[in-house]
């Protein structure tokens, strides 16, 4: 182009996995948006928009490439690959597959990224070590897999296709496919970048939204003529304010608890709450600045931390007037007595920080009123909650909002709570027929959405000579920030765990959770009791030196096993198989603290520590009915149909669900047609929370199974132990060398087309806590013990994880590979909340200045299962997502005192702050 | 008016640059921004618009302006066109002085980064964690600093002159990097501390370059230290007490009193103290890792 020539527009031509395309754009457009929105390719994605993530790698030239980074002019003339062009060449396939079959995708928002950097890699070296993996994918994030899988996948890819990868069979195998390492059921969609994510869905003809977010903790503010500013400004169709929410403006999770407003109404309680929603052409509504916006802001004084928040006066709601959400207790025995006469008492103080759940995927979704009816499609992990939100907000009936869920792009408990739906709702319900988009951007998703609860714990534990605990206190603090959100839940739920999974018949353990002027904290992978955990299994450590006890041997002395107690005074019936972890963990133990002992006498200026840590951890919800129902049906055509209202956030409920289902109807676990997630179509599964899909809906889907099941053996007058041969219309059932046909054509069918049904329900069975947390939280738990070699470096403060070895009683392994990969995810999570996350509201609202673990940061990982059998599971499972999490933190800490024998008391462990710690022991 | 210019020739770059200059905007968002590899421009941009403030919207994109990409030896040493990328310099056969760029070009962000990011940006953009400039300092580089009407030199240490804040003056626009000729035998390395393995804004990193003359004793020495002042700072006194040590003595010759001259803060990453005494153990590190290059490489 000419210097002088200045239009808006330039002509790019640029070819696209091998198409040409020639578009009249601007010029500064991103390369991302040109393919997504342009082009229709959205398999490449957007995390952040500023090159942290690597979700929006391509190839440009042979190189790889943020698309997000790229200007249009710069792609003009290029060679450009996206992840929809891996299916065109064999290396791709062949790479597709290897993820595929090693489990290297799960949420799948980070994968097409993950492959265009592979493949970056594979086209010069097709013998990758897993150095020079680590080196060329390391510019990609991913919150889910803690990378194993991955490298594993890409080092695999030159290797043909196994045959587990590619389905097809129509005999269930031997013994059904539970216990087998399927492949994702719903795989394909996530690594060949075809899954519709929430900000995927595009609907013809439009709008945008945008929020307006207050850049004040804490402030009054006054709106001026919005309407002519919107005149002004081409593009913008409407201004929405809290005026315009048509049924109640707020939101939140708790029933009695709905103190959130879509939109604020005059005043806000934190950073980044939404004031205003402007509706228009996305370049309009990504154009608008507060320039001459006309919101005047009257900043008041904040209440920062929880020390502030307990002072807070005014209170920041005034149902709260101490600015205590809630209280919770578990109380049983005398812990004052006991602790007095106990020869050996250990206690401290614990602080964590805010922890952002960082999944790749920004909330995005759309609305459009249809009628009198609204329709949203989002990103989410809690359908059912969020029609009930939705309709609340527009004052419509439940049965009036369908939630269509998104595929979604990782949660961890972040997307529990509504973000963009009542936003796009009530935009949608005053424009009719328009489909209202809103996609967040990273900053926004940062600022908004909710974090895990800090957390300041104090705990006191005593233990006799021979190092049986006697007693147990906590009083831990949680900062909920500005509104309830699952705040209750984390108060609940960590006085009942609070001792750890072990015997102690004397307890007191009491948590607070308090309103603060900072971001709303929510559900994060745990609920609280990952930061509880740190407290209590750094005073178990001092208790087992105070014994002269080994660590491992002091934890199994005290694990609680089927026929104890726990503080709540629930006796385990089944399915306690803590001490088995310990068992056999036991050798490496010992093998890695006698490796730690030789590295030592070196002398080097690393110092190498082993720790241990154990947790327990209550599947479902607490002491409150969580049901699922699960539907399974037949066609007439022979079509099997699975209506799962769980939804997949990447752990894999697809898959497991569908195994448990398949083999209890007995077919093949490929003959399942799935609908997932849409509230019109799907029971209410429950939340994908609290890790109970596995062991709720998997019990629902269980039952749904065999119901059909006997139908059809009742139809056809066989035996419990009869084959059905599916996949037809007709079905043949032989039983004791008979076959029977039954032709599903000549039954009557239901509304839906549906001629055969079985339908399953599961509601764990629990009971109210009492006053003092007396009950049956929960019908069953996993138990886990991990134990973590590293090494810290003396002069700097830094750590490096080498090893952790993860036992877990899931109960059963449903799928093998999928529960691998959900202990992999945790221990990368629970090292970056060990390590170096620290969410810090207007400071760390992005993921270059708020540090999730790469590629480098991943410690080798063996993993044992241990299966104790629980009677109420579906075949025997619990769950694992929470589980896997918890006690990396504290065993990462437990090495690091053994290490260098200071005690890490504040989390994340930054090096400087370690550095610090290793001072004041020298000084 | 939102403009976007492409020059192909480094004339008409420096001619859009000197008409912005003719008419002084109102605002600084009016000037032109120069844009090159766009990797510093865009999260910048991302930033701005998340907290509803305009971005810029007069570009200079430089990417295609011919001449300025790519590394020549010319007479007394190394020029480093504008447009080099990390990648190009990790790929280049350069001398062992060099080593320490190369080190720290592999670590910034990932390959994507190091495949469009250029040098020049990484010093325009003028962060006091720039993993280009300590190396750079340590290589005792000067920029070419180009206008419509002169050229002109300046030492690296003169064109970064605070966090986000060079000597360019309006109308100039930096095209080259030189780097004089290494020493026979001068070694490099650079080490990069960060919480985390890739994907990293350095706590604090330090470069050093030495030379040993026949005797074996130090007979040059440069040390730069990022992220523990404004700008990244070369440390003199430090660089004199090496003088005439041996390479196996001179970890032992640093002690905290050398690094005076940095004026480290706190923040998100790190502490001040720390971030001092990490100075002095990179360092220490970095000079025990030049004296045993044989061990390094077995």
């Amino acid at each position: 182009m000419t210097l002088h020539h200045k239009p808006s527009t330039i002509a790019v031509a640029l070819t696209v996995n091998a198409v040409q395309h020639r578009l009249n754009i601007a010029p500064s457009t991103r390369l991302s948006d040109i393919l997504r929105n342009h082009l229709g390719l959205t398999g490449t994605k957007i995390g952040c928009d500023a090159g942290d993530c690597g979700a929006c790698t391509i190839s440009i030239d042979g190189q790889q490439a943020c698309a997000c980074l790229v200007p249009a002019a710069q792609a003009d003339g290029c060679v450009i690959t996206t992840v929809e062009g891996l299916s065109g060449t064999q290396f791709g396939q062949r790479l597709q597959a290897s993820f595929a079959r090693h489990g290297a995708a799960q949420c799948g928002i980070c994968t097409p990224g993950m492959l265009m950097a592979a493949m970056d890699l594979l086209a010069d070296e097709a013998n990758p070590s897993r150095q020079q993996v680590m080196d060329a994918l390391g510019g990609v994030l991913c919150r889910c897999t803690g990378y194993e899988k991955i490298v594993d996948a890409v080092m695999d890819a030159g290797v043909l296709p196994h045959p587990l990868a590619s389905r097809g069979h129509l005999l269930p195998k031997e013994n059904g496919s539970i216990g087998q390492r399927i492949p994702k059921l719903d795989g394909s969609s996530r690594i060949d970048g075809s899954a519709l994510y929430g900000a995927d869905a595009t609907p013809a003809g439009a709008l945008w939204l945008r929020a307006i977010r207050s850049p004040h903790p804490r402030a009054r503010f006054t709106l001026g003529d919005l309407e002519s500013w919107a005149k002004t400004k081409p593009g913008i169709t409407r201004v929405f304010t809290a005026r315009d929410v048509p049924g109640h403006n707020s939101f939140g999770v708790y029933p009695d608890l709905k103190d959130q407003p879509v939109l604020a109404d005059g005043h806000v309680r934190y950073r980044g709450e939404a004031i205003l929603a402007i509706v228009g052409e996305r370049d309009a509504v990504e154009a608008i600045t507060t320039d001459d916006l006309p919101v005047t802001w009257h900043p008041e004084t904040a209440a920062i931390g929880i020390a502030a928040g307990l002072r807070a006066d005014p209170p920041l709601h005034a149902f709260k007037p101490d600015n205590v959400l809630t209280r919770g207790l578990v109380e049983r025995g005398d812990p004052d007595v006991a602790c007095a006469a106990a020869p050996h008492t250990a206690e401290g103080r614990y602080e964590t920080g805010f922890v952002e759940h960082a999944y790749i995927e920004p909330e995005a979704g759309y609305a459009i009123r249809r009628g009198d009816r609204m329709e949203v499609f989002a990103c989410t992990q809690a359908p059912f909650m969020d029609r009930d939100e939705v309709a609340r907000v527009l004052g419509l009936p439940v049965n009036d909002v369908v939630i269509l869920a998104s595929a979604c792009g990782g949660g961890f408990g972040g997307k529990l709570d509504v973000s963009v739906q009542p936003l796009i709702a009530v935009a949608a319900w005053h424009l009719p027929g328009i489909p209202i988009r809103c996609v967040y951007s990273r900053i926004e998703s940062m600022a908004s959405s909710t974090k895990r609860h800090p957390a300041e714990v104090f705990a006191k534990a005593s233990c006799d000579a021979r190092g049986r605990l006697v007693s147990f206190e906590m009083d831990a603090d949680f900062n909920t920030g500005a509104y309830a959100s699952w705040g209750p839940t984390v108060a609940n739920r960590v006085p009942v765990h609070a001792t750890g999974p072990y015997k102690v018949a004397h307890v007191r353990t009491r948590t607070r959770a308090i309103y603060t002027n900072e971001t709303p904290a929510g559900a994060f992978r745990g609920f609280g009791i990952p930061q509880a955990a740190i407290a209590q299994e750094s005073l178990y450590d001092t208790l087992a030196e105070k014994a002269g006890i080994d660590r491992l041997e002091f934890r199994l002395i005290n694990a609680i096993r089927v026929g104890d107690s726990t503080p709540s005074g629930q006796v385990l019936q089944a399915s306690a198989g803590l001490a088995e972890c310990l068992e056999k963990l036991r050798p490496s133990w010992q093998a890695l603290l006698a490796d730690a002992e030789a590295f030592n006498k070196r002398g080097m200026r690393q110092r190498r520590g082993v720790g241990i840590a154990c947790m327990w951890y209550g599947i479902g919800n607490t002491s409150m009915s969580n049901p699922s129902t699960m539907r399974l049906t037949l066609d007439a055509t022979g079509l099997i149909t699975f209506w799962n209202g769980a939804i997949d956030i990447g752990q894999g409920s697809t898959t497991v669900l569908g195994q448990i289902v398949a083999d209890a109807l007995g077919c093949p676990v490929d003959l399942l047609h799935s609908v997932i997630g849409d509230t019109d179509k799907t029971f209410d599964a429950g939340k994908t929370s609290a890790s109970r899909q596995t062991f709720v809906s998997g019990k629902a889907a269980e039952l749904a199974g065999k119901a059909l099941r006997e139908e059809i053996l009742r139809l056809t007058n066989a035996g419990t132990d009869a084959l059905i041969r599916f996949g037809d219309a007709v079905l043949r059932v032989e039983d004791n060398g008979r076959e029977v046909m039954l032709n599903l054509a000549n039954l009557p069918s239901q509304a839906d087309g549906q001629v055969l049904e079985g339908i399953g329900t599961f509601d764990p069975p629990t009971t109210p806590l009492d006053a003092k947390g007396q009950g049956v939280p929960y019908a069953t738990y996993g138990f886990a013990a991990q134990v973590a070699s590293l090494d810290v470096d003396i002069d700097l403060g830094t750590v490096k994880v080498n090893r952790i070895i993860a036992a877990h009683d899931v109960g059963r392994s449903i799928n093998p590979m999928l529960v691998e990969g959900q202990i992999h995810g945790g221990i990368a999570q629970g090292l970056g909340l060990a390590l170096m996350e620290e969410f810090i509201p207007g400071r760390t609202e992005n993921l270059h200045d708020y540090l999730i673990p790469t590629f480098g940061d991943m410690p080798e990982i063996e993993i044992i299962l241990v299966e104790a059998h629980e009677p109420l599971g579906p075949s025997g499972a619990k769950g694992i997502g929470e589980p896997a999490l918890i006690p990396t933190a504290p065993a990462i800490f437990s090495a690091v005192r053994h290490a260098v024998g200071v005690i890490p008391r504040k989390a994340p462990l930054l090096p400087h702050r370690l550095w610090e710690l290793m001072r004041e022991k020298s000084q | 008016m939102a403009i976007y210019l492409r020059p192909t020739v480094l004339k008409e770059a420096l001619a859009a640059l000197a008409a912005d200059t003719a008419n002084p905007p109102v605002d600084a968002m009016d000037r032109l921004t120069v844009l090159a590899g766009a990797t510093d421009f865009y999260p910048a941009a991302t930033t701005r618009q998340a907290w509803f403030q305009p971005t810029p919207d007069r570009i200079l994109d430089i990417s295609a302006v011919e001449g300025l990409r790519g590394i020549s030896e010319t007479a007394d040493g190394f020029r480093i066109g504008a447009l080099t990328t990390w990648t190009d310099l990790i790929n280049a056969p350069l001398p062992p002085a060099f080593d320490g760029l190369k080190q720290a070009s592999r670590q910034v962000g990932g390959m994507q980064i190091q495949n469009r990011g250029t040098i020049a940006g990484n010093l325009c953009n003028a962060s006091p964690a720039a993993d280009g400039v300590p190396p750079l300092l340590a290589l005792d580089a000067e920029v070419e600093v180009a206008s419509s009407n002169a050229t002109r030199r300046l030492p690296l240490s003169q064109l970064i002159l605070g966090n986000r804040k060079t000597a360019l003056l309006p109308g100039e626009l930096l095209a080259a990097i030189h780097v004089p000729r290494p020493i026979d035998g001068e070694q490099s390395v650079f080490l990069k501390l960060g919480a985390r393995a890739y994907l990293v804004i350095s706590i604090a990193s330090a470069a050093v370059n030495i030379a040993v003359d026949a005797q074996g004793h130090i007979a040059s020495s440069r040390i730069a230290i990022g992220s523990c002042s404004a700008v990244p700072l070369r440390l003199s006194a430090l660089e004199a007490r090496l003088q005439g040590v041996s390479p196996v003595q001179a970890s032992r010759t640093v002690d905290a009193s050398l690094f005076a001259s940095l004026s480290p803060i706190d923040d998100v990453r790190a502490s001040a103290s720390y971030r001092r005494e990490a100075a002095l153990t990179l360092v220490r590190r970095a000079l025990e890792e030049l004296a045993a290059p044989r061990e390094q490489a077995a």
